[in-house]
């Protein structure tokens, strides 16, 4: 089932601008902010693919898609 | 459960560097976890000393931090005493096979359920950089100053070597992949090792030309291939990922139980 | 279980009272003179369904037991001099992280592999400071067979009661001689259990913030309360911390839980000393020798005495000062060069009156040794 994007949540205070989840982003929804944080550019491009939640380091993203609770992975 | 709930969220942002890999196998343990649901209460994490060992100060399990190298000593007197606990080992590579290369052998040997989690960055990070048994002739450390010349362990084949019913290699960058290693490796009943390849762009990565954690993700990409793809005649020179062993032996609290019934019954 | 006589080694006997304390977990690694301490338990804890395990070293043993009390068992070790010297890192760890636990070290002839057979004492002071940074520890002995019995009960009752490793500081001649003992009822002794919290699932435990009377009640691993265990300083939940007054508070906690009940956990035996002139003061199989002295000199009318010391650690200052105020001569038998000497010599009034008579070749020091050695001392007219 495709999933669809209801919110990319990107909790500031804990990312420490490593740049790991823009990197590999499949669908370049990411991009790093004037202070260096991470900042969900092109939502519309995201294929929740949760790549960018499960790479990031610093536990500071969470991908929420309406058929799932947050913390699936598709794998 | 969401993933905050497993954490101690007033310790966070945690003390990680950025990038660092350590942090990506924490996020995919707590994974692993959640989506086995096992219960917090239910869960003991053991750890040793070093950047990779600050992540029982982390996860919201009971939590025992110790000595550097000695973590799978004090975790056998825990699942020993207690073997319906389920038992997690996290270790640097350091920590783990230089150390604790002796306790490491011998878990393995004596094959009890823990699941003990590598987490390789082929150097020693909480003090500054030198080389690890992991980091490998031709590398750079800051006590190797005119290149290493140690030569480094292969943890699969060690720990198949000695006795683990379960050994598997994944990468930081292979998140779903590792998240799936670390489940089979929970769930086997016996000693379980996974080495996961994190980075450390602090040292390693300085000493050794890779600037970012991107650029380290991205060599974990480029030079490591899946068991499962190798197509016959397979000569290139990668790390693989996957399942090396995974086979049943006699788990040594099961094995105790039957010492312990027949010294009720007064055999010998 | 009734009251039994019995004939046997003092390991076997540390064995029945470690097991009658409650004792249901053990790790070791073999080493002479502890060895038959293993071989027992190997034998009795499985029989009443406890845990024996041999780890790969001493190590891994000492790390093993702190392990198993945290899930809520009673846990010893045993070894002796290199196995001792290996496991002072895991000892530190357990004060720290106030771990109830018991260490025996059954001494032998050291430095290093020293004399694997041969009697020694010479580990008092690396029981008292074998593991870095200041701390107090608790170190019993015992002389024979029937005190062996209730000083180890002792090292499980003030592990359970301050929270801390206690360390059963026998020797070679103790450990292998066969005596007879008389193994108590039940509740003879009395025996400590383990302090559990009464703190509810939900409710914010705190590991180590103690009570009013110092007490710390515990929570089992796999319990109701997950909390943290370091060996870094740590506050009240167990979570690691540099701020100078959690540090400092950690650190008078440590010691002062233990000096500040330096009079309740000291434990002595005296022989004649209401007016003996000579003191003689020892521990362990020294004290049967020094003893033996005693009681031949008395029956010839010699005012002559006898302090035996069964804690070791904390030394009792203030009773050996006060034992000694009218002691014209004081003779310290041991076998090193002088530990427990200078101890003596920093409690009492006048220290050059305090003399060392020892023997460190490997072979008991005999009361005719000390005869000859008190010959030697009173024929200067000290
Ligand atoms: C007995 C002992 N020796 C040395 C140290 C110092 N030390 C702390 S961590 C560490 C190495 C850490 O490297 P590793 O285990 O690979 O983990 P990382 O920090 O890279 O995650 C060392 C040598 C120590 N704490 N204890
Ligand atoms: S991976 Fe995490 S820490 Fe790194 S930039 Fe993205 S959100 Fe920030
Ligand atoms: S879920 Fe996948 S596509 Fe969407 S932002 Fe994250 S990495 Fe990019
Ligand atoms: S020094 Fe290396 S291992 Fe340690 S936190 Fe930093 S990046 Fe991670």
């Amino acid at each position: 089932m495709k999933k669809i994007l209801k919110d990319i949540r990107i909790n500031k205070a804990w990312c420490k601008g490593c740049g790991i989840c823009v990197h590999f982003c499949p669908g370049k929804v990411l991009e790093m902010d004037e202070n260096d944080k991470a900042n969900a550019r092109y939502p519309e491009l995201c294929i929740c693919c949760m790549m960018c939640e499960l790479r990031c380091p610093d536990l500071a993203i969470e991908v929420i898609s309406d058929d799932e609770s947050t913390d699936e992975v598709s794998s | 459960m969401a993933v905050r709930d497993y954490i101690r969220q007033r310790f966070f942002p945690h003390l990680w560097c950025p990038g660092c890999g350590h942090g990506i196998v924490m996020n995919g343990l707590i994974r692993a976890i959640d989506h086995m649901a096992i219960p917090k209460n239910d869960i003991v994490m053991v750890s040793g000393i070093g950047c990779s060992s600050r992540i029982t100060g982390y996860v919201d399990v009971h939590t025992l931090h110790t000595l550097h190298g000695r973590a799978l000593a004090f975790a056998a007197g825990v699942k020993l005493s207690r073997p319906e606990l389920r038992v997690i080992v996290p270790m640097g590579d350091g920590d783990a096979l230089s150390i604790g290369g002796n306790h490491f052998i011998h878990a393995a040997r004596r094959n009890m359920d823990i699941t003990a989690i590598v987490m390789n960055n082929r150097i020693y990070g909480m003090t500054g950089g030198q080389f690890s048994p992991l980091s490998g002739s031709g590398t750079q450390a800051s006590t190797a100053p005119f290149g290493n010349i140690d030569p480094a362990f292969d943890v699969v084949s060690l720990a198949k070597a000695a006795g683990a019913g379960f050994v598997a290699r994944s990468t930081t960058y292979h998140v779903t992949e590792m998240i799936d290693l670390l489940k089979q490796a929970i769930s086997h009943r016996g000693f379980s090792v996974v080495e996961i390849l994190s980075q450390c762009p602090t040292y390693f990565g300085k000493h050794n030309g890779m600037e970012s954690a991107v650029d380290m993700m991205e060599n974990f990409r480029k030079n490591t291939k899946s068991l499962g793809k190798i197509p016959e005649g397979y000569s290139e020179d990668k790390v693989l990922r996957g399942v090396f062993v995974n086979e049943n032996r006699p788990e040594y609290c099961q094995e105790y139980e039957r010492i312990i019934a027949s010294a009720m019954k007064g055999e010998t | 279980m009734t009251e039994s006589l019995a004939f046997m080694q003092g390991n076997e006997v540390c064995v029945e009272a470690a097991l009658y304390a409650g004792l249901d977990f053990f790790a070791g690694y073999p080493i002479t003179p502890s060895t038959e301490i293993a071989e027992h338990l190997a034998r009795r804890l499985p029989s009443i369904g406890g845990k024996y395990i041999q780890m790969e070293d001493e190590i891994a043993s000492v790390c093993a037991i702190v392990g198993a009390s945290l899930t809520g068992h009673k846990v010893m070790t045993a070894t002796s001099g290199p196995g001792f010297s290996l496991m002072q890192e895991g000892l530190g760890f357990a004060v720290m992280a106030e771990i109830p636990m018991v260490l025996v070290n059954v001494q032998r002839g050291g430095p290093s592999t020293g004399l694997p057979t041969g009697p020694a004492q010479g580990d008092v002071m690396q029981a008292r400071w074998g593991t870095h940074g200041d701390h107090a520890m608790i170190v019993l002995t015992a002389s024979g067979h029937q005190d062996l019995f209730s000083v180890t009960v002792e090292a499980f009752n003030l592990a359970e009661t301050y929270r801390t490793p206690v360390i059963l500081l026998l020797d070679e001649v103790v450990g292998h001689m066969r005596e007879r003992v008389m193994i108590p009822e039940k509740n003879q002794i009395p025996v400590i259990d383990r302090l559990r919290t009464s703190v509810k699932a939900g409710v914010d435990y705190h590991p180590y913030l103690p009570r009013e009377d110092g007490r710390l009640p515990m929570s089992d691993f796999g319990g109701e309360h997950r909390y943290n265990v370091t060996g870094l300083y740590h506050d009240m939940w167990g979570f690691p911390s540099t701020n100078p007054k959690v540090v400092h508070g950690l650190i008078r906690h440590l010691t002062d839980k233990i000096r500040h009940h330096a009079m309740e956990i000291s434990r002595v035996k005296e022989y004649h000393l209401e007016d003996a002139r000579t003191v003689m003061i020892s521990y362990g199989s020294s004290a049967r020798s020094a003893l033996h002295v005693v009681n031949h000199r008395r029956a010839r009318g010699e005012r002559i005495g006898l302090l035996e010391l069964q804690t070791l650690w904390p030394f009792p200052y203030s009773l050996v000062a006060e034992k000694c105020e009218n002691a014209r001569l004081i003779v310290v038998v041991e076998m090193n060069l002088g530990q427990m000497l200078l101890q003596v010599k920093r409690a009492v009034r006048h220290p050059d009156r305090v003399m060392l008579a020892n023997r460190v070749d490997g072979v008991l020091i005999t009361p005719s040794d000390i005869q000859s050695i008190l010959r030697l001392i009173q024929g200067k007219g000290v």
